[in-house]
């Protein structure tokens, strides 16, 4: 495969395929949805804390490209056991470096919806949808 | 197929005059085949927008000038060759817009929303419709109080005809359809369409942006009160378009709008329009648009729009064959090169389109994928998006087999 196909790495493709904490959540006290009007790439972000503020239990729904499901995927697994303070530090470029893949304008979008649907699920109302 | 296809047009001559076709993408020849989002340029149109500028560039119409006679001169010559490409019996049936998207407008606004139109008057359009011919009768709706209905289309991707028995009535009193889906290729028979219209006493509007660039058109024969094209589908420069419209159907609407050009006289608070079809071309125009445009419309005639259809159903007939033989990979609309124009909409079993256009891009082929501003169509078809591939005078069935190549990488990529 020529190494121009750096969009799909192994990283990437094995989330798409074998999402992790994928489905439902239906008692979470955090929730939030957004789609990403050009493609249509939806993610849902389910979340709960427990008492000491620490993610207990997270888990995505979603459809759309392997880009947009992938980084909802690696999201999950960056978010559980965090303290609220650090899932409220976390910016788009420590999801970015995380996906560790060259992305255009365009796909940007695709990438950043999952951090956007943390935002909403946040309470933060200006989030940029990237 | 035994043999490949016998080809119609001199494919690698026409290639030579597009100089993006020269260039590479990601170290790859470029195939380019989104001609339905917009075509590629020949160096003939694009030297004929740059003379404009370094020339004789001067605005129309008003200049006493030479230089002011030439740019007319040119800017009409180029409603002539226009009028002349769809049949229309004289130039003053052309308006010069900025897109085909203007064009559904003036006639939403101007016929429908500030023209005839009464509250409860009735709009019927067809579920395959671009957004460009949903939304703007949705403003008639919405204003105007109109009521709007839809042609459903079959599960192959025709419309289901015996609807407008229905549909039509006394109340109708417009009726608008593509002459050819963006998505499914479809060419609808609109010819009988306006007749049905015509026989309810209603105005047939139709949105020719995927039919102008690639078959012939005879706005007489198809009997149609308006017909709205792009330039830069058809080998012309982006930001120029065109309206055609019978005579009493212009006359029959109102300006969008106001200002320089469209006017006869103005006085403080009142003016009296010029005629039609300057009346709709307030503001100086896209000249160099437009003579750009009638310099594609010369190329095209060259080629002749026959052979551009006859070469264009070679090559999707081409690619319906090699697609079919394709596993895990869906096709959408007629399987009928007599019923469908050169677009292909498609789908990949547990690809994304917008992988399979990055992964396809990094091949050097260039398809498109979303949702096609045809989301009503998306809808009735259960599909939150396609890819799509669409040919082009300069695509050969070399270029069809680079993107069934590209397909068997994606599938790889995916498995």
């Amino acid at each position: 495969m020529p190494a121009t196909y750096d969009l799909y790495q192994d990283q990437i493709l094995d989330h798409y395929k074998h999402p992790r904490n994928k489905g439902p959540l239906p008692d979470a006290t955090l929730n939030a949805r957004d789609s990403n009007p050009l493609c249509g790439d939806e993610v849902i972000l389910h979340l709960n804390l427990d008492g000491s503020h620490q993610v207990s239990e997270v888990r995505f729904e979603g459809q759309g490209c392997a880009i947009s499901q992938a980084s909802a995927s690696i999201l999950t697994t960056m978010l559980k056991g965090l303290p609220r303070a650090d899932v409220e530090a976390l910016n788009q470029d420590a999801l970015l470096k995380k996906l560790g893949i060259p992305l255009s304008v365009v796909r940007l979008k695709c990438a950043l919806l999952s951090h956007h649907v943390l935002r909403l699920a946040l309470g933060d109302k200006k989030t940029d949808r990237a | 197929m035994a043999k490949p296809a016998k080809v119609l047009l001199n494919v690698p001559a026409i290639k030579a005059d597009f100089p993006i076709l020269q260039r590479k993408v990601h170290d790859r020849r470029l195939v380019y085949l989104d001609s339905a989002a917009t075509s590629q340029k020949p160096k003939q149109v694009i030297d004929a927008t740059s003379d404009f500028y370094a020339r004789y560039n001067a605005n129309v119409h008003r200049a006493i000038y030479e230089l002011g006679e030439e740019a007319t001169r040119e800017y009409e010559g180029a409603r002539e060759k226009i009028a002349a490409f769809i049949r229309a019996k004289s130039p003053n049936e052309i308006v010069f817009t900025k897109s085909t998207t203007e064009s559904l407008n003036v006639v939403a606004y101007g016929y429908g929303l500030k023209g005839k139109l009464q509250p409860g008057d009735e709009i019927v359009g067809t579920v395959m419709e671009h957004h460009s011919n949903h939304v703007p009768w949705h403003f008639v709706k919405d204003h105007k109080g109109a009521v709007l209905k839809y042609v459903d289309v079959t599960d192959e991707g025709t419309l289901r005809m015996e609807q407008y028995d229905d549909l039509l009535t006394k109340r109708t009193k417009i009726v608008t359809v593509a002459l050819c889906s963006n998505v499914l290729g479809t060419i609808n028979p609109v010819k009988e369409i306006a007749k049905r219209a015509h026989e309810v006493g209603a105005v047939c509007v139709v949105d020719a942006a995927q039919a102008a660039p690639h078959m012939p058109i005879d706005v007489q024969d198809l009997d149609v009160d308006f017909l709205a094209f792009s330039g830069h589908k058809m080998l012309g420069p982006t930001g120029i378009g065109v309206l055609y419209g019978k005579p009493e159907a212009l006359e029959a609407t109102e300006p969008l709008l106001g200002g320089g050009e469209m006017i006869r006289e103005v006085h403080l608070g009142r003016a009296s329009w010029n005629d039609v079809p300057y009346r709709f071309e307030g503001g100086t125009p896209n000249i160099a648009g437009a003579i750009g445009l009638g310099v594609a419309v010369d190329y095209l005639t060259k080629l002749g729009m026959d052979a551009v259809r006859a070469h264009e159903m070679e090559v999707t007939q081409y690619a319906l064959e090699k697609f079919e033989r394709l596993k895990g990979v869906k096709t959408y609309g007629p399987k009928d090169v007599k019923k469908k124009a050169g677009v292909l909409a498609f789908t990949i079993d547990n690809a994304h389109p917008h992988d399979v256009a990055s992964i396809l891009d990094v091949e050097g082929i260039c398809v498109r994928s979303g949702h096609h501003c045809a989301q009503p169509l998306m809808e009735r078809f259960d599909l939150p998006a396609t890819a799509r591939a669409s040919f082009y005078v300069y695509n050969d069935l070399e270029d069809v087999d680079a993107l069934v190549a590209g397909i068997k990488r994606v599938q790889e990529v995916f498995a």
